[in-house]
C-alpha cells in the first residue's frame, strides 16, 4: 500500500481509453463498476471533446456481483455493436473487474460479433496509464495490420498521437507538413484520427515516424519486426533536434530535399540581446521522459539555460533518462511521488521549472516561474491556437513559453535599478491604479522571505542588505547564506557573511 | 404556517415510476469525500483503493488536490493483493505514518472502495483496531464510498450513517439538522431557527468533533440534503423522530421546511411570519429576476445526486419551467415524497439509469435546458442542448432563502449564454 494524493499517471484502462477516444471507428467495452465512467469527463473537459468517449462501461453495483456479472458484460457488447456499429472493438477490465476475473477477453472472442475483437490484458496493480495507451496501440497493430505492398511513393507513418496527449493534435499538423516540404506523404497518422481500417493499411508506408514512444513505442518495434518499417528515434523538439530528425529521415527515405525554415524564429530571438539575461538560468525538468529528455537539449542549447536537475515519472524509460542526465551532469530522479520532486526542487533552489501541472503547482508554492512542458496537464494547455512543441513552429511556441514566465531583461535590469524607488519597491502592490499600495501590504515581502531553518540568527543590517536583493532571487540567496554561514559553524549572520557567501557561490 | 399549495391537477407522488437498469453515468461515493473534508475540519479520509480511486479523487477535486486536502489514497499494490493478513499490516503502517504527520487530524475515517469490497478487507476491524490504538486523541469509523454500493452524494450519507452510532446520547428535546451545508448557509439557517425561538440547533457534521452532536429517544431530526437515506434509516434506529418536509430550495421550499420544523416545535404562526415574512420577500424578488429567462422553457434531469425531483419541484413551481424527464439515481417516498406531492403532474419520472436509452429520449425531446454530469454536458451542447452541469448544484450554496435568487441563476446563465453568443457571420 502506498498513500497518494496527487498521481501523475491513471490506471492503464484510462490508457486503453485515451487509444479508443483518439480513434475513430473503433469501440471499448469495459468491464467495470459504477463510477468509473468519471473518465468520460478527461475527454469532455479538459479536452473539449464535443462527443462521449466510445466507451461503454458494464457499470455494475453490489446486487450484480452474487449474481451474473459476465452476463452483464455480454449484453453490453452486444448492445454496443448494435447501436455504435464499430468497425473494431477492444474489450478489457478495470481494476475492480480484474479482481472478479471474468475473462471479458475470452468471452467477447466466443460472441461472435461479426467485427474484429481485440482482447486487452491491462494490469492494473502493476501497470499505469502510459501503458495502457502503448499495449493497447500495440494490441490493435497485432491483430489489424495486414500485410500489403509499400505504397508508390514514399510514405510514412506517424505514430503515437492519443487523446488527452500534451499537444499532440498540433504536433502531428506541423510535422506532417514538414515531412510534406521534404516530399514525404503521411500514410497513416494513428492512432488520433486513424479509424481500424487505416490500422490495416499501416505496413503500406516505407517508415514509421515515432512522435510518442511513450504511446507507441511497442507497436513501432512491431512494425520493424514484423513488416521491416525502419522508425525514427529522434523526437523533433526544439530546432536542433528537429534538425536531427530531418537528417534521420533523410537517410531513411533516401532524399535530400530541406524543409523550409523561413518562419523559424528561436535563433534569433534567442540571440538578441534581450536575451543575454536568460544565460545560465538555472532551470530543473521533470515531466514524461521523452519530453524531458528532448528539453533538456533546448534549455542548455537553445535557451542559454544551466540544466540543474532532471527527473521523470515513467520508470519504463529510466535507464536512458539516467544515461542523458549523466552527460548533463546531474543526477536522475526516477519517481511518481511529488513530494520527492518537491523535495529535489527545495534542495537545487533553480530559478526554473520545466514541469508538469504539479510542478507548476509546486513552483506557485516555492515562488519559482514554472513552464508547463509535459502531460499531465489541465485544461488550459488544450489552448484554442495552434501551438505544437515539434518542429520549426514548435520551437517558436517553445522560446515564448520558456521565457513569459521570467522577467525578461530589460524589466530584471530596471527593477533592480529602481528597486529603492517609491514605487517600484518590494512592499509597493502590483500597481499603483487603484492604491494597493505599501500601507495596504506591508507584509508582502517579508511573506517572500521563507524562515531561516538552520538556526542562524540574522543581524539588522544583513537583513536590510538582503532586502535590497530583488525578491525573486532572494529565497535563494537566504539560503544560500546559511548554509554557507552554518557550514562554516557561524552562528550569527552579518553583511560580511551575506556577500562572502555571494562570492563563494558565484561562477 | 405556510404550507405551499398543492397542484390543482394533482402531484406526482404516485406517478407510475420508470425503472430502469443499465449503463450508469455516474459518479461513485468517493466524490463526497471532496465537499465532506472541507466541512470537517479535523477529519482526514482515507480511501483504500486503487489507482483508479486517487485518480477519480484528482479528476473531480481540481486544484484543491493542491491545497494539502486532508483526503488520500492508500493505493492497493499487487502485494496487497496477495495475502489479507498483510494488508491489514500495511493499512496500520500508512495510518502510523499519515497520523505522526499530520497531529491535527482528530478523526479518520476508512473509506472502502471497490477493489477493497471485492478482495473483501475487512475496514471495519481496522477501524476499531486503529481507534483503540490511537485514543483518545483519534477517532477512526469507515464507511464505504464505493462505486458498487454508492452512487456520488450517497457518500455523504455513508459516511454519516458510520457516525450516528458512535454519537453521545441524550434525553434533551432538541433539533438536530443532517447534512453538510456551506458554512454561510448553515449560519442562515441557524439565525433563521434562532429566530423562531429554536435552540439550541444540533447539527451533523459538525465543524469539529468536539461539537455537541448528540441523539436519543427525544430528539426531532430535519434532513438539509434529499440523499441521506441510510442517515434517515439510522437516526430512527437510536429513536429519534424524522420531521418530514420539502427540501429548503427557493422561498417556497425553505418556508416549507422551516414551517415543518415550526409546528413539531410549536411556534405560533404570528411568530413563524415575523421571521420569514422579509427573507420570504427578498427570496421572492431575487428568482423574479431569474424566472424572466427561466419561465415557460422545458427541463430534462439526467440521474446524478438525488437532488432532482426537489429541484425539479422548484423550476417549475416558483420559475415557471417545464421538467419532462425528471430522473434520480434513487428515489424513496420517506425522502422524497413531499416534493414529489408539490411536483405538478406531466414529468416522466425515473430511477435509475440506461445512459444511452436516455440520451435517446432527450434527443427526442430537444429540451430547453438539460441537467446533466460533465461527462455529458459538451457532448450534449455539440448536439444544440444547453446544458446545465449538475455537480456545481453540490458545491454551490443553493440552499435557503437568500441563496434563491443565485440557484435560480444557476439554471437561467446557460440559456442566457446561448442567447448571447452570436458566432456566425451576419447575413
Amino acid at each position: 500500500m502506498k498513500l497518494s494524493v496527487w498521481t501523475y499517471e491513471g490506471p492503464p484502462h484510462v490508457g486503453a481509453m485515451r487509444i479508443a477516444t483518439g480513434m475513430k471507428g473503433l469501440h471499448y467495452v469495459l468491464h467495470a463498476p459504477q463510477g468509473d465512467t468519471y473518465a468520460d469527463l478527461l475527454f469532455t473537459m479538459i479536452e473539449r471533446r464535443n462527443h462521449r468517449p466510445p466507451v461503454t462501461y458494464t457499470t455494475f453495483q453490489a446486487r450484480d456481483l452474487g449474481a451474473d456479472t459476465a452476463g452483464l458484460f455480454r449484453t453490453a457488447c452486444e448492445e454496443a455493436v448494435a447501436r455504435f456499429r464499430p468497425e473494431a472493438i477492444i474489450v478489457g477490465a478495470s481494476c475492480t473487474a480484474e479482481l472478479i476475473q471474468d475473462d471479458p477477453g475470452g468471452m467477447a472472442e466466443t460472441m461472435d460479433l461479426g467485427i474484429p475483437v481485440v482482447p486487452l490484458e491491462l494490469p492494473s496493480y502493476q501497470r499505469k496509464e502510459n501503458y495502457g495507451c502503448d499495449e493497447t496501440f500495440y494490441r490493435l497493430c497485432r491483430a489489424l495490420a495486414q500485410p500489403q505492398d509499400r505504397t508508390a511513393r514514399i510514405t510514412c507513418n506517424i505514430l503515437g498521437g492519443t487523446a488527452l496527449g500534451f499537444r499532440h493534435r498540433d504536433d502531428i499538423a506541423e510535422i506532417t507538413s514538414l515531412l510534406a516540404d521534404m516530399g514525404i506523404e503521411v500514410n497513416v497518422a494513428a492512432p488520433l484520427d486513424a479509424t481500424p481500417a487505416d490500422i490495416a493499411r499501416l505496413p503500406a508506408a516505407h517508415f514509421n515516424v515515432l512522435l510518442y514512444p511513450e504511446t507507441a513505442e511497442a507497436a513501432a518495434r512491431w512494425l520493424q519486426k514484423e513488416h521491416g518499417q525502419p522508425y525514427t528515434r529522434t523526437i523533433p523538439i526544439g530546432v536542433g533536434a528537429t534538425r536531427d530528425f530531418v537528417r534521420e529521415v533523410q537517410q531513411i527515405a533516401g532524399t535530400d530535399i530541406l524543409p523550409d525554415e523561413s518562419h523559424l524564429r528561436l535563433p534569433w530571438w534567442t540571440a538578441s540581446v534581450d536575451s543575454t539575461y536568460l544565460t545560465g538560468k538555472r532551470v530543473f525538468l521533470f515531466g514524461d521522459a521523452t519530453h524531458v529528455m528532448a528539453m533538456a537539449r533546448v534549455a542548455r542549447d537553445e535557451m542559454g539555460f544551466e540544466v540543474a536537475g532532471m527527473g521523470c515519472y515513467n520508470r519504463e524509460f529510466a535507464r536512458p533518462l539516467r544515461k542523458l542526465a549523466k552527460e548533463y551532469g546531474v543526477e536522475a530522479l526516477i519517481t511518481d511521488d511529488y513530494l520527492d520532486v518537491e523535495a529535489e526542487i527545495e534542495r537545487l533552489a533553480p530559478e526554473m521549472i520545466l514541469g508538469t501541472q504539479m510542478e507548476r503547482h509546486i513552483g506557485k508554492r516555492l515562488g519559482i516561474p514554472c513552464a508547463v512542458i509535459s502531460a499531465p496537464v489541465h485544461v488550459q494547455d488544450f489552448p484554442a491556437r495552434y501551438s505544437p512543441v515539434m518542429g520549426f513552429e514548435g520551437a517558436n511556441v517553445l522560446f515564448d513559453t520558456l521565457v513569459h514566465p521570467l522577467v525578461m531583461g530589460l524589466e530584471e535590469h530596471l527593477l533592480a535599478m529602481f528597486r529603492e524607488d517609491f514605487e517600484f519597491h518590494d512592499d509597493a502592490g502590483p500597481s499603483h491604479h487603484g492604491g494597493g499600495h505599501a500601507a495596504t501590504s506591508p507584509v508582502r515581502a517579508e511573506e517572500r522571505v521563507p524562515e531561516s531553518t538552520v538556526g542562524v540568527v540574522w543581524l539588522p543590517a544583513a537583513e536590510k542588505e538582503l532586502k535590497k536583493i530583488p525578491f525573486f532571487v532572494r529565497g535563494k540567496a537566504r539560503r544560500n547564506t546559511e548554509t554557507f554561514a552554518a557550514e562554516r559553524g557561524q552562528t550569527e549572520i552579518g553583511v560580511d557573511t551575506l556577500y562572502e557567501a555571494k562570492a563563494h557561490y558565484a561562477r | 404556517m405556510s404550507r405551499p399549495e398543492l397542484p390543482a391537477a394533482g402531484g406526482c407522488r404516485s406517478a407510475p415510476v420508470l425503472k430502469e437498469r443499465g449503463q450508469r453515468e455516474v459518479f461513485c461515493g468517493l466524490t463526497g469525500i471532496v465537499w465532506l473534508h472541507r466541512k470537517m475540519q479535523d477529519a482526514f479520509f482515507l480511501v483504500v483503493g486503487s489507482r483508479t480511486c486517487a485518480h477519480l479523487l484528482q479528476s473531480a477535486a481540481g486544484v484543491m488536490i493542491f491545497a494539502e486536502p486532508r483526503f488520500g489514497t492508500a493505493i492497493l499494490e499487487e502485494a496487497d493483493l496477495a495475502g489479507m493478513a498483510d494488508a491489514q499490516d500495511e493499512l496500520d503502517r500508512e495510518v502510523e505514518r499519515l497520523l505522526s504527520r499530520r497531529p491535527d487530524i482528530r478523526q479518520l475515517f476508512l473509506v472502502g472502495s471497490c477493489p477493497s469490497e471485492v478482495i473483501k478487507l475487512d475496514l471495519s476491524k481496522a477501524a476499531e483496531r486503529l481507534s483503540a490504538r490511537h485514543a483518545p486523541r483519534v477517532r477512526v469509523l469507515n464507511y464505504s464510498g464505493s462505486g458498487i454500493e454508492t452512487t456520488f452524494t450517497e457518500g455523504e450519507d455513508a459516511c454519516l450513517a458510520a457516525m450516528v452510532p458512535v454519537l453521545p446520547e441524550t434525553q434533551e428535546r432538541e433539533l438536530l439538522v443532517v447534512g453538510a451545508l456551506p458554512d454561510v448557509v448553515e449560519d442562515q439557517m441557524l439565525s433563521l431557527l434562532s429566530g423562531l425561538g429554536i435552540g439550541p440547533v444540533r447539527l451533523l457534521p459538525a465543524r469539529n468533533i468536539d461539537a455537541e452532536t448528540a441523539v436519543g429517544p427525544n430528539t426531532a431530526y430535519a434532513l438539509a440534503q434529499p440523499f441521506l437515506g441510510e442517515t434517515h434509516e439510522a437516526l430512527a434506529r437510536r429513536g429519534a423522530r424524522h420531521i418530514p418536509a420539502p427540501f429548503p430550495y427557493g422561498e417556497e421550499g425553505t418556508t416549507a421546511w422551516l414551517a415543518a420544523i415550526a409546528t413539531e416545535f410549536g411556534v405560533s404562526p404570528e411568530r413563524f411570519a415575523e421571521v420569514t415574512e422579509a427573507p420570504r420577500a427578498r427570496a421572492r424578488k431575487a428568482v423574479a429576476a431569474a424566472a424572466e429567462t427561466l419561465a415557460g422553457k422545458s427541463l430534462f434531469f439526467f440521474p446524478d445526486s438525488q437532488m432532482e425531483i426537489p429541484l425539479a419541484r422548484f423550476l417549475s413551481r416558483e420559475c415557471g419551467m417545464e421538467p419532462l424527464e425528471v430522473a434520480q439515481p434513487y428515489i424513496r417516498d420517506a425522502l422524497h415524497g413531499p416534493d414529489l406531492d408539490l411536483l405538478p403532474q406531466g414529468p416522466r419520472i425515473a430511477e435509475g439509469q440506461d445512459v444511452d436509452r436516455q440520451l435517446d429520449r432527450a434527443r427526442a425531446d430537444r429540451p430547453d435546458l438539460t441537467v446533466c454530469g460533465l461527462g455529458l454536458a459538451n457532448p450534449l451542447e455539440a448536439e444544440g442542448l444547453a446544458t446545465k452541469w449538475a455537480i456545481e448544484l453540490v458545491f454551490t450554496p443553493v440552499h435557503f432563502y437568500e441563496q434563491a435568487g443565485d440557484l435560480a441563476a444557476l439554471f437561467a446563465r446557460p440559456i442566457r449564454r446561448k442567447q448571447a453568443l452570436r458566432l456566425e457571420a451576419a447575413e
